[in-house]
């Protein structure tokens, strides 16, 4: 796939400091822009896809980034 | 955020963590006493303090297994609920003829994760949106070679959904192991097993007495080093009168729990609703066919143990799954193999004296510290 328009680096972060910055800063990219939050907190596995099922957002799925961080990948589409 | 003035001192303040352990039920607390002075002594001795103690003890098998419908022999008190569900498990899995795999739901506690870990081979089975596990899964994994034993909770401790354990179509061969710690007493012990465990302080009695239920002609090895004591399934000189508490303890419980129960089922459901009227909270596991003393709710960009400190600040004492400190490395396993969020979690688990006002006054309180809390956050 093509890059994310955003990523938002959260690794240092721990729960829920990285869905916090995603919550915050979403509305920076268009409606089908793709967000990567690089996040290294076991917890944001879990909560960025349910913050994209509370927030009526697409969870797309995870990748790892450069140095194998995941990186959490969430489509905009409201 | 200003620090708020402590009302630990209000009356309508309250202790909501009987999850994790119920107060002494003043009839646990009144056979205590009485039973302290009685039997202390050794009850495999021919001598009459030991005479007396072995009623006692024989009494208490008796009283907790005509609570729980089952027969004096199948009743075992261990030293702990989470050593009944060491044994338990574990002596199925020693006695199995098929295999050591220990097929269990993803949300089993940390007893049977652990026993798991340390003496069998785990086959995780995936649960749905409200906590249930997918018994279909479950069912054909248990029938797979080298399937020993399968394991269920009757409830979870967390959320508070009831699992089907009494619905399961096993093979004959595969026994079920249910851990029903979460519900012994409060709800009828649901069939099927082959062991079971339980703990009497979550039930109203005292901590310290676990119960291992062990089915007539089951296929149960002690799993660790036998002990010449009346009960050859345990170890460890028995704690007789914490036995004898935590049996009339069980005994008030299932005496009253048609009463409590419907009064704890309609202030969860109160706090259900009350609790998801709040912006980005969502409340966790299953609306009906559930525990009825407990409620688990998750809020969104909120630090977990930050919201369990701030209503202890508000004198609420209330449990949490969330991991949001640098401290505690993995957030609640039941929440994650549910997909519900994970941090902002709180698990209110009501007493039997558990009042309306109580929980009003927290529903009151809850918007506001919330927000407060999501302010702080700067987001």
């Amino acid at each position: 796939m093509t890059g994310p328009d955003l990523e938002l680096d959260c690794r240092g972060q721990v729960c829920p400091m990285p869905v916090i910055e995603l919550g915050r800063r979403i509305g920076e990219v268009a409606l089908g822009g793709v967000v990567a939050v690089v996040a290294d907190d076991a917890a944001a596995r879990v909560d960025i896809p349910a913050w994209c099922r509370m927030r009526g957002q697409e969870y797309v799925g995870e990748q790892a980034a450069d140095d194998g961080t995941p990186a959490y990948l969430v489509r905009r589409i409201s | 955020m200003p620090p708020a003035a402590s009302d630990q001192g209000d009356p309508r303040a309250a202790y909501l963590d009987a999850a994790s352990s119920e107060p002494l039920h003043p009839a646990a607390r009144e056979t205590l006493l009485a039973a302290l002075d009685q039997g202390y002594a050794d009850p495999r001795r021919l001598h009459r303090p030991a005479r007396s103690a072995r009623l006692l003890l024989d009494n208490a098998r008796e009283v907790t297994a005509s609570c729980l419908g089952v027969r004096p022999d199948e009743v075992t008190f261990t030293s702990s609920g989470t050593d009944a569900v060491h044994r338990g498990l574990l002596g199925l899995v020693r006695g199995s003829r098929r295999g050591e795999a220990v097929v269990h739901s993803a949300v089993e506690h940390s007893a049977v994760l652990h026993a798991v870990a340390w003496g069998a081979h785990g086959q995780v089975v995936g649960v749905d949106g409200l906590g249930r596990v997918r018994e279909d899964d479950l069912v054909r994994a248990a029938t797979a070679p080298g399937t020993g034993v399968v394991a269920l909770q009757t409830a979870n401790h967390e959320v508070g959904t009831i699992q089907p354990v009494g619905e399961l179509e096993l093979p004959d061969d595969v026994p079920l192991f249910t851990d029903a710690c979460a519900s012994m007493g409060r709800l009828t012990l649901p069939g099927g097993w082959s062991a079971a465990a339980g703990s009497a302080h979550k039930w109203g009695g005292p901590a310290g007495v676990g119960v291992l239920l062990v089915r007539k002609g089951a296929r149960w090895r002690n799993p660790f080093p036998a002990d010449d004591r009346v009960d050859d399934r345990t170890s460890g000189f028995e704690n007789v009168p914490a036995a004898l508490a935590a049996a009339a303890a069980l005994r008030s419980v299932v005496e009253e729990r048609a009463e409590v129960n419907a009064r704890q089922a309609a202030l969860v459901d109160r706090l259900r609703a009350g609790v998801a009227a709040i912006p980005d909270v969502e409340v966790v596991g299953d609306p009906d066919d559930r525990l009825p003393h407990l409620v688990t709710f998750s809020c969104l960009y909120v630090d977990g143990e930050a919201l369990v400190t701030e209503l202890d600040r508000h004198g609420y004492g209330v449990a949490s799954g969330s991991a949001c400190t640098a401290s505690t490395l993995q957030p609640s396993h039941v929440l994650a193999a549910m997909g519900a969020l994970t941090h902002g979690n709180v698990r209110i688990s009501l007493t039997r004296d558990t009042t309306e006002a109580q929980v009003e006054r927290l529903l009151d309180l809850l918007p506001g510290v919330v927000d407060r809390l999501r302010a702080g956050i700067d987001r």
